[in-house]
């Protein structure tokens, strides 16, 4: 094999997959999402671009319910994530990788289990609300479980692994003696964490955020266990119109319209950011 | 129970496993692990879209014509839900003692909807499913399945236990007149369980789910049919009569329920845990379930058929029409109709059986085992109308709505606006 063809060649598995396993799904998904018909008759492609006005006008709030839940559960990532992650890529020392495997630990366990352990935990007499009822700083009658707050701690909780990680990861291949030097610039300890070490973590954060604003918003594993009334988001409403209703038009327009925000979403987001800061490799 | 085999000691949280409707599950409480069944569902979905396609319908052939040239072959694959059989198999191993023929069980179905879009492509496409028999639910799925003529029609010749021992109620069913496609396997009450370390007044009817007394404590249950029905008797109407103004009517109360803050949330068959931790204080729930929670753990929750009347559901026996040996699937059918199998599977799973003889057997089964822990139960299995109910009981219950595929839609979307919110 000659030296042009050989990268082509090692590449040529990955791109089979994809277009195998992704394009063509989509493809079939977005001729699925503009037909009209129902199990029994069969589908016909009539190209009815009415599925995505019905599927919109009929699931705008839960569209919208998922996006702020997925935003809020990133901001809490964020929150709890980053110092974490500073902490285990600057303190670590020798046992970073241990550190890192117990924040890898819950993954071990079914991700369905790990929600439903919440239900435990939350439950109103239960571990956290018990006691602090107990001892009267919570009415008695307050809830937590069935709630948008239980919803969006459980969603923080599930993917917070997916921030922590690619923020450590761009930590701690940073150089420390370019915050040595910041100091002789005469930064002090906020200064340089504003000047030097935030820029050169964010690339790490937009990964972070794109690894934990997706799955978020388009999961529905944690509202179904953890929510009430009025929780339901968009992945509830696919998964609902798949499984259970057989209205595979419907459920497919509203995938390609949650893709469709999302992608908004990010690329705005990563113009906000500044795209070539982002998309810089750091060495 | 020394004798008698047992799941384990969780078992009455897994009980919900047997009627998941929406969510399968595997543990005590876990709803829903539909990543993989939805590779199904895509499947069929992507199977029916390419380009669209025409109707899925066959015209089913007749019964005689399709029994003429099938013969025994000596083994047959049945597809049930999880804990619908003890661990040992009993009665199968009793079938293939009494036959010869072998069957091989397979815990496959964990979901009607996700099961049907299994099945569906290669029904469609008249291959085999990999089942000559299988249990599903009078729900929608079934309705399609018999509307596409995917189901053989039974030769009732071949099924002399049943017409001796099924009850009435089982023998001529609303979802399938006279009972051409589908036998019952077993059924169960959908009514209202209340925990009575907080409720301290007598639960009796479905307008309690409503009282704002008990704001944020009342659980419905997430599936379209089963929360349509609760409305609908509310409002005193048959839910196998009602019409579209019914539904409507039935929806705006459901929603009033909701906004009123009284349902805490919907579910799907994970309410025993919260019952019992107080989370709910009442909600709509299955018989058996109720049942095997206080067996087996000492709880003391009630459960009641509320004075409106409530559900009775059937899980059912069929035979897809690509079925590879027919003939067994049918003398299995017939098989589970024996008074003594019928009481030996009720034993262990507590829900009821269509043979209403079972109840005498039990109490000689009871009367046997006299003073054991096993005669225990069994008596007090015999005694409870959980389990047997009463001819009382039975006249205030009601069947589901029966739908055609086209109505469905609507009736679907109605009240799933209501659970999913």
């Amino acid at each position: 094999m000659n030296r042009k063809i050989t990268p082509y060649a090692l590449v040529l598995p990955a791109w089979a997959w994809l277009a195998l396993f992704f394009v063509v799904p989509i493809g079939g998904m977005l001729s699925l999402s503009l037909t009209t018909g129902n199990v029994v008759t069969g589908f016909q492609q009539t190209f009815a671009v009415g599925n995505y006005v019905d599927a919109v006008s009929t699931y705008w709030e839960q569209i919208l319910r998922s996006l702020f839940y997925g935003a809020c559960a990133t901001v809490l990532c964020i929150v709890i994530g980053y110092p974490m992650a500073y902490w285990i890529a600057f303190k670590g020392g020798p046992y970073k990788s241990t550190y890192l495997l117990l924040i890898l630990l819950p993954f071990f366990v079914s991700f369905v289990l790990r929600t439903i352990s919440w239900r435990f935990l939350l439950s109103d007499s239960g571990v956290v609300l018990g006691p602090l009822k107990s001892m009267g700083l919570l009415p008695e009658g307050f809830a937590l479980l069935n709630s948008a707050p239980a919803v969006i701690l459980g969603l923080a909780y599930n993917f917070l692994p997916f921030m922590i990680l690619p923020i450590y990861a761009v930590l701690e291949r940073m150089d420390p003696r370019m915050v040595e030097a910041a100091h002789d610039l005469y930064a002090g300890r906020a200064q340089a964490f504003v000047r030097v070490i935030l820029p050169v973590s964010l690339p790490g954060v937009f990964a972070g955020v794109l690894m934990t604003f997706i799955p978020t918003s388009s999961d529905y594993v944690n509202a179904s266990v953890l929510g009430g009334t009025h929780n339901t988001m968009i992945g509830n409403v696919i998964q609902t119109q798949y499984l259970i209703n057989n209205n595979y038009p419907i459920a497919s327009s509203i995938t390609f319209v949650l893709m469709g925000l999302l992608l908004i979403g990010i690329f705005s987001y990563a113009r906000a950011l500044g795209t070539e800061r982002v998309m810089e490799v750091h060495a | 129970m020394s004798n008698r085999p047992r799941a384990n000691s969780n078992l009455p949280l897994l009980r919900g496993l047997t009627r998941a409707r929406r969510s399968p599950l595997v543990l005590p409480g876990m709803t829903r692990r539909r990543t993989l069944q939805a590779g199904g569902a895509a499947a069929a979905a992507l199977a029916l879209s390419a380009c669209g396609v025409g109707g899925q319908q066959r015209d089913p052939a007749a019964s005689g014509d399709y029994w003429a040239d099938k013969e025994r072959t000596g083994s047959l694959r049945f597809a049930n839900w999880p804990l619908y059989m003890d661990s040992d198999r009993t009665q199968l191993q009793q079938f293939t003692e009494a036959t010869g023929i072998e069957v091989e069980y397979k815990e496959d179905v964990q979901e009607a909807a996700s099961f049907f879009g299994q099945i569906q492509p290669r029904l469609a496409n008249g291959d085999d499913t990999g089942y000559d028999l299988m249990v599903l639910p009078n729900g929608f799925e079934l309705a399609k399945l018999i509307e596409l003529g995917y189901l053989v029609q039974l030769d009732h010749a071949k099924l002399p236990n049943y017409a001796e021992y099924a009850g009435e109620t089982y023998k001529n069913t609303a979802y399938d007149p006279g009972n051409q496609y589908t036998v019952p396997y077993t059924s169960g009450i959908t009514g209202i369980a209340y925990n009575p370390d907080y409720i301290d007044r007598e639960i009796t009817s479905i307008a309690d789910l409503w009282d704002p007394e008990f704001e944020g404590k009342v659980g419905m249950m997430g599936d379209a049919q089963e929360i349509a029905n609760f409305g609908l008797l509310l409002n005193g109407v048959n839910p196998a009569e009602s019409t579209l103004e019914d539904w409507e009517a039935a929806a705006e109360k459901l929603r009033e329920q909701r906004d009123a803050g009284i349902v805490r949330a919907y579910y799907d068959q994970d309410f025993i845990q919260p019952l019992t931790n107080g989370d709910l204080w009442m909600t709509m729930a299955w018989s058996g379930d109720i049942y095997q929670q206080n067996a087996e753990e000492g709880t003391n929750l009630k459960f009641i058929v509320p004075d409106e009347g409530a559900t009775l559901w059937t899980d059912n026996l069929m035979i897809p029409y690509t079925s590879q040996a027919p003939v067994d699937a049918i003398e299995l059918m017939d098989f589970l109709y024996d008074p003594e199998i019928a009481t030996g599977l009720t034993e262990y799973i507590a829900y009821i059986t269509p043979v209403p003889h079972a109840q005498e057997v039990m109490a000689e089964w009871a009367d046997a085992e006299d003073g054991s822990e096993r005669g225990e139960a069994l008596r007090e299995m015999a005694e409870s109308s959980l389990v047997f109910p009463s001819e009382g009981d039975y006249q205030k219950l009601h069947n589901y709505v029966n739908l055609e595929a086209d109505a469905q839609e609507e009736f679907a979307s109605l009240f799933h606006e209501i659970t999913q919110s």
